[in-house]
């Protein structure tokens, strides 16, 4: 009755999945941490660019900015981003969604990370005499870091459940490879049930272990 | 303008922030510049491309409209179906009977653990071997069966956190006077926690509305996103001018229902008539993500 899956790429396509989130989440992390950066910063206008990007981009669908990416960016615009192959490029291109959509989600983590600290601490550190970098690197950062671990595991976890949308643009991962084997085999509910089974380890553990070393780590109060 | 992380600034702070700024604006125009120049070169900018939109009511009544009016039906639809079964999944989740708890909180947590998209590829399948729905519905039912699965389950964590917010008195109050258990859910806990979620409820209908264009780019689901395809085919290739209209109405619409909640959440938590227990947007982004934060952040 499993007979049927040896023909097909099963674990090839959640080995995409797993590229997708991976490359995604490092490219986010650093685009979220610039953008949460300037949503602090004392500059007016970068605050002003945080707040309208975070607002503009977690109001959009991902499918249209994944789906844009491929018919706005590549096919009208002629952006490649420096791939050959079709498949290649689309994949890049899905990279590149998830990043712009995801470091929103990113940035407001963060930000509520630094939010949590009280600005007592500040106002308590600056007594002692400690210089700005001192306050921000010895007593601000580290609260605020060990704060966000918990809100920035919850942002991975929608990340790799979101990187089934790059389907939308043929990207072969585990939701279009779902899609192929039901058009093919008369198995629905055992085909569901390995690619659920499949996202459910994926997403599960990342949830459990993420979260218990958040709770861990986040300052009390 | 002070915060935690730095001081009022004084005029060597203010003088770095103008040259901060300058760099940063032309960073900002050089960007534009390439943008406007790309679109500029491919031709995107000619007014043919735009003019569907703004001269005649065709493209709204043709194309957007109705795409938007079935955006609204499937996110609708999978509200009004999700909800009750949330309530009760989420009520089923707080039994004292572990017979009852147990399954319930298995169910939950498998389908958030899934992303909407295979939900709705599965609905799409099942509808079209099991049941003689017409091939023409089956999006809707499709898409509709994977945010009613989806959000279920997300709507069973917000009703459970929802209930576990309010004060301890208000349940132990409730017993000391003698209320039974199902009293004490459906007289004192229930009315107060719906309150309580209402703000969390409506953040999560903006995720529901950004989850039905999943069903128009791979189930084709006539919505609104599908729309933007149909348009560009018909108007001459005009792919960035039908992005850019399709998304600003997203954006307009989602960020309508995103400042309604947090008003909701102000409201709520300024009011001395409730016990102050409130479910906001950050909660419901904790309870998307699945398993992690979840309820027991509300305590914190």
């Amino acid at each position: 009755m499993f007979d049927f899956l040896e023909d097909y790429d099963l674990l090839g396509a959640f080995w995409t999945t797993v590229q997708l989130a991976v490359l995604s989440a490092v490219g986010s992390l650093i685009w979220g941490t610039l953008l949460a950066a300037m949503r602090v910063g004392p500059v007016p206008l970068m605050r002003g660019f945080g707040t309208a990007y975070v607002n503009i981009v977690r109001n959009i669908p991902l499918t249209v900015i994944i789906l844009f990416t491929s018919l706005g960016l590549n096919q009208t615009l002629g952006v490649t981003l420096g791939a050959d192959d079709f498949e290649t490029i689309n994949f890049r291109l899905a990279v590149l969604g998830l990043i712009l959509y995801t470091s929103a989600f990113v940035c407001e983590a963060l930000r509520s990370g630094i939010n949590t600290v009280p600005v007592g601490q500040a106002e308590a550190a600056r007594a002692l005499g400690l210089s700005f970098n001192q306050v921000l690197g010895l007593v601000v950062l580290p609260q605020a870091f060990r704060s966000s671990v918990g809100p920035l595991a919850n942002v991975l976890i929608a990340l790799i459940k979101n990187t089934t949308v790059a389907a939308a643009i043929g990207v072969a991962e585990a939701a279009l490879l779902m899609k192929e084997m039901i058009e093919n085999e008369a198995q629905l509910l055992l085909i569901s049930a390995v690619i659920a089974f499949g996202f459910v380890v994926l997403t599960l553990p990342t949830g459990l272990i993420l979260g218990w070393v958040g709770k861990k780590v986040a300052v009390k109060r | 303008m002070s915060s935690v992380l730095y001081d009022a600034q004084g005029p060597r702070a203010k003088r770095r922030n103008i040259v901060f700024t300058a760099v940063f604006l032309v960073g900002l125009a050089a960007l534009l510049w390439w943008v406007f120049s790309t679109l500029y070169d491919k031709g995107q900018l000619e007014w043919a491309l735009w003019k569907p939109f703004f001269t005649s009511g065709e493209a709204w009544s043709t194309y957007i409209w109705p795409g938007l009016q079935n955006t609204l039906k499937a996110a609708v639809l999978a509200v009004l179906i999700a909800m009750p079964l949330g309530a009760v999944l989420g009520i089923a989740r707080l039994s004292d009977h572990a017979w009852v708890r147990i399954p319930a909180g298995i169910v939950v947590e498998f389908f958030r653990a899934i992303p909407v998209l295979v939900l709705m590829i599965f609905g799409l399948a099942l509808f079209a071997e099991y049941t003689d729905v017409s091939s023409d519905d089956r999006p809707l039912y499709a898409v509709v069966t994977g945010l009613v699965l989806y959000n279920a389950s997300v709507l069973a964590e917000i009703v459970r956190a929802g209930i576990l917010s309010l004060p301890k008195g208000q349940s132990e109050a409730a017993m000391a006077i003698g209320l039974r258990k199902n009293q004490l859910m459906r007289l004192v806990l229930l009315p107060q926690a719906v309150t309580a979620m209402l703000p969390a409820i409506v953040s999560q209908l903006v995720v529901i509305v950004k989850d039905t264009a999943l069903g128009g780019a791979v189930l084709t689901f006539p919505e609104l996103l599908a729309s933007a395809n149909t348009m560009s085919g018909y108007y001459g290739a005009n792919v960035i001018a039908s992005f850019t209209v399709v998304a600003v109405i997203f954006i307009a619409l989602n960020f309508a229902l995103t400042s309604f909640a947090s008003w909701l959440e102000a409201r709520l938590r300024r009011s001395k008539r409730s016990t102050g227990a409130v479910l906001g947007a950050d909660d419901v982004d904790d309870i998307n993500a699945a398993e992690v934060g979840g309820p027991h952040k509300a305590d914190g």
